[in-house]
């Protein structure tokens, strides 16, 4: 261990902590309580470009913080905010990991930058439950294993919990049938409206059971 | 990423005219596909005018009796409008079938016009690319062009334009509506808003340097039954190799456009006129001087074949 810096130790300590959490069953990030005014980033300094003051509502609180205009939601949220639950997968918008939910849709937080989002209600893993008081969707995915590494699950837990609000705005999908009619909840129409969602390990089927269990239907 | 500084427009006219003085500035609105760009150093702007504060988020009715649907309105907002669904099923089927419910809640109706093409060699910053890189060269022509155009191509670009929504535009003739810095308005045909490549393929639309899309309007619905028909790799999720958007009337007749298969959704009236006589007169007519590679040869009878599952679809419904 000794050729590792500090910083890099710091990292992996933080990383066996939220291991062990997601083994205990526990989604949310390892609590890190983020100062509510921040100083300008060092990320800044390496590489100089346009900063900006930007406030942030992040899972019901505010956060001012003053950013380089290049950094993404996803960026934002994890360097910044310390909330490291949403992922950085592929940083293209194809897969899914970094999904959260700003005024109430979801989102690929990879693909929009902070600065835009001012004024918006954003709402990550961290803010859906807590240890010991699970949201339903965190809940339902420990019961059926709707896991495996657990890397791309706060993007699929997030991604799950809007999609059953789609369904309830009536939002139709590719394999609706008719558009006339309401959607109707079940395994066809979940494997596509989850299909932006991307699981290496393969866990779909137990994601789909998880699903169908808060959405009260057969999977 | 490049550095750029950032500011949020207040009104169309406004956003024109800054681009207009200062052109490496660019608009965003959903940035799904921008900021993609941008991370690649594909897209370098010096200033991003961020367009989501301007007034142009509802899907209004025309006097004309159609729908004016503003630039900014999410796909998925307008795939699930009461009005597109009923009347203008073939644009609800086709955003659909595009990217992810992720992407669709971001991605704007102006932006999915916009979007570049998903060419491999475009994206790759260590291959010749003539539309990235005018002058350099094609990668795609001698190389994996699995994915590429077979009508409409030039020696300089073989390149698709990558989205679905563009498809079900064209087939219902819907038409573009912009503002230009001067402030300026102009009404452009969505048969002639995107371009084939030519000796340019870096042109793409016939919008000038900061003219601005504020609306696209839908004419009135002509009833009929609408099929978009998306054929890919994978069931969800991934880009058309052949796309087919139809209205198909109860005489047989009607209108067909292509995606996947073009620099631009593809449409001849030979082919509408010739969609009674069957797939295969009506792909015959589609794919007229089509040009292939061994690699995506097999779109042309692709084509025709999914023509003929369009009209057994369309003969089905009620």
């Amino acid at each position: 261990m000794s050729e590792f810096n500090p910083s890099r130790r710091k990292l992996l300590r933080v990383g066996a902590a939220a291991g062990g959490a997601v083994a205990a069953g526990v989604f949310a990030a390892p609590a890190v309580s983020a100062p509510a005014q921040e100083a300008p980033a060092a990320e800044a300094a390496s590489s100089p470009g346009a900063t900006m003051p930007v406030t942030l509502d992040v899972n019901g609180r505010e956060h001012q913080l003053t950013i380089d205009t290049r950094m993404t939601l996803l960026d934002a949220l994890r360097e910044r905010l310390h909330l490291t639950g949403a992922k950085k997968g592929c940083d293209q918008g194809q897969c899914g990991a970094c999904t959260v939910i700003v005024d109430g849709r979801r989102i690929t937080s990879c693909l929009t930058l902070a600065v835009m989002q001012q004024g918006h209600e954003i709402t990550t893993i961290e803010g859906l439950g807590k240890p010991g008081n699970l949201h339903p969707m965190q809940a339902a995915f420990v019961k059926h294993d709707g896991f495996q590494c657990g890397f791309c699950t706060p993007g699929q837990i997030c991604s799950a919990v809007a999609m059953l609000d789609e369904f309830k705005a009536g939002i139709p999908s590719h394999v609706t049938s008719n558009l006339a009619a309401a959607p109707v909840l079940g395994g066809d129409e979940f494997r596509e409206r989850m299909s932006g969602n991307i699981c290496r390990c393969g866990a779909y089927s137990n994601i789909q059971d998880a699903i169908a269990e808060v959405a009260g239907v057969k999977a | 990423m490049k550095a750029f500084t950032y500011e949020r427009a207040t009104t169309p006219a406004d956003a024109a005219a800054a681009i207009a003085k200062n052109p490496q500035a660019k608009f965003i609105a959903g940035g799904t596909n921008l900021l993609d760009l941008m991370k690649l150093q594909i897209e370098t702007p010096g200033h991003l005018i961020d367009l989501n504060d301007l007034d142009l988020d509802r899907i209004e009715p025309t006097s004309a009796g159609g729908l004016r649907i503003g630039a900014l309105v999410r796909n998925t907002d307008l795939a699930a409008d009461a009005h597109v669904r009923r009347d203008y099923g073939v644009l609800t089927r086709a955003l659909m079938a595009g990217a992810s419910a992720q992407l669709r809640n971001q991605a704007t109706t102006a932006g999915n016009l916009l979007q570049r093409t998903r060419c491999n060699y475009f994206y790759d910053t260590n291959q010749p690319c003539n539309k990235r890189e005018p002058g350099s060269g094609c990668g795609a022509l001698l190389g994996y062009s699995r994915q590429h155009a077979v009508v409409g191509v030039s020696d300089a670009c073989i390149a698709t334009h990558p989205s679905d929504m563009a498809v079900a535009l064209r087939v219902l003739d819907a038409t573009v509506e912009t503002i230009r810095p001067g402030g300026e308005t102009r009404a452009i045909p969505i048969a002639d808003f995107h371009t084939l490549p030519g000796n340019t393929p870096q042109v793409e639309t016939v919008l000038e340097c900061g003219e601005l899309i504020t609306s696209v309007t839908l004419p009135e619905p002509v009833g009929g039954v609408h099929v978009y028909r998306k054929v890919r790799d994978r069931a969800s999720y991934a880009f058309a190799l052949v796309s087919v958007a139809a209205i198909i009337q109860p005489d047989g007749g009607g209108r067909l456009a292509l995606g996947g298969v073009a620099h631009k959704p593809w449409r001849r009236g030979e082919a509408d006129a010739a969609l009674k006589k069957g797939s295969k007169a009506a792909g015959d007519a589609l794919m007229a001087g089509a040009r292939t590679t061994e690699d995506n040869a097999f779109k042309v009878p692709l084509v025709e074949r999914t023509i003929a599952s369009v009209l057994a679809e369309a003969k089905g419904t009620p």
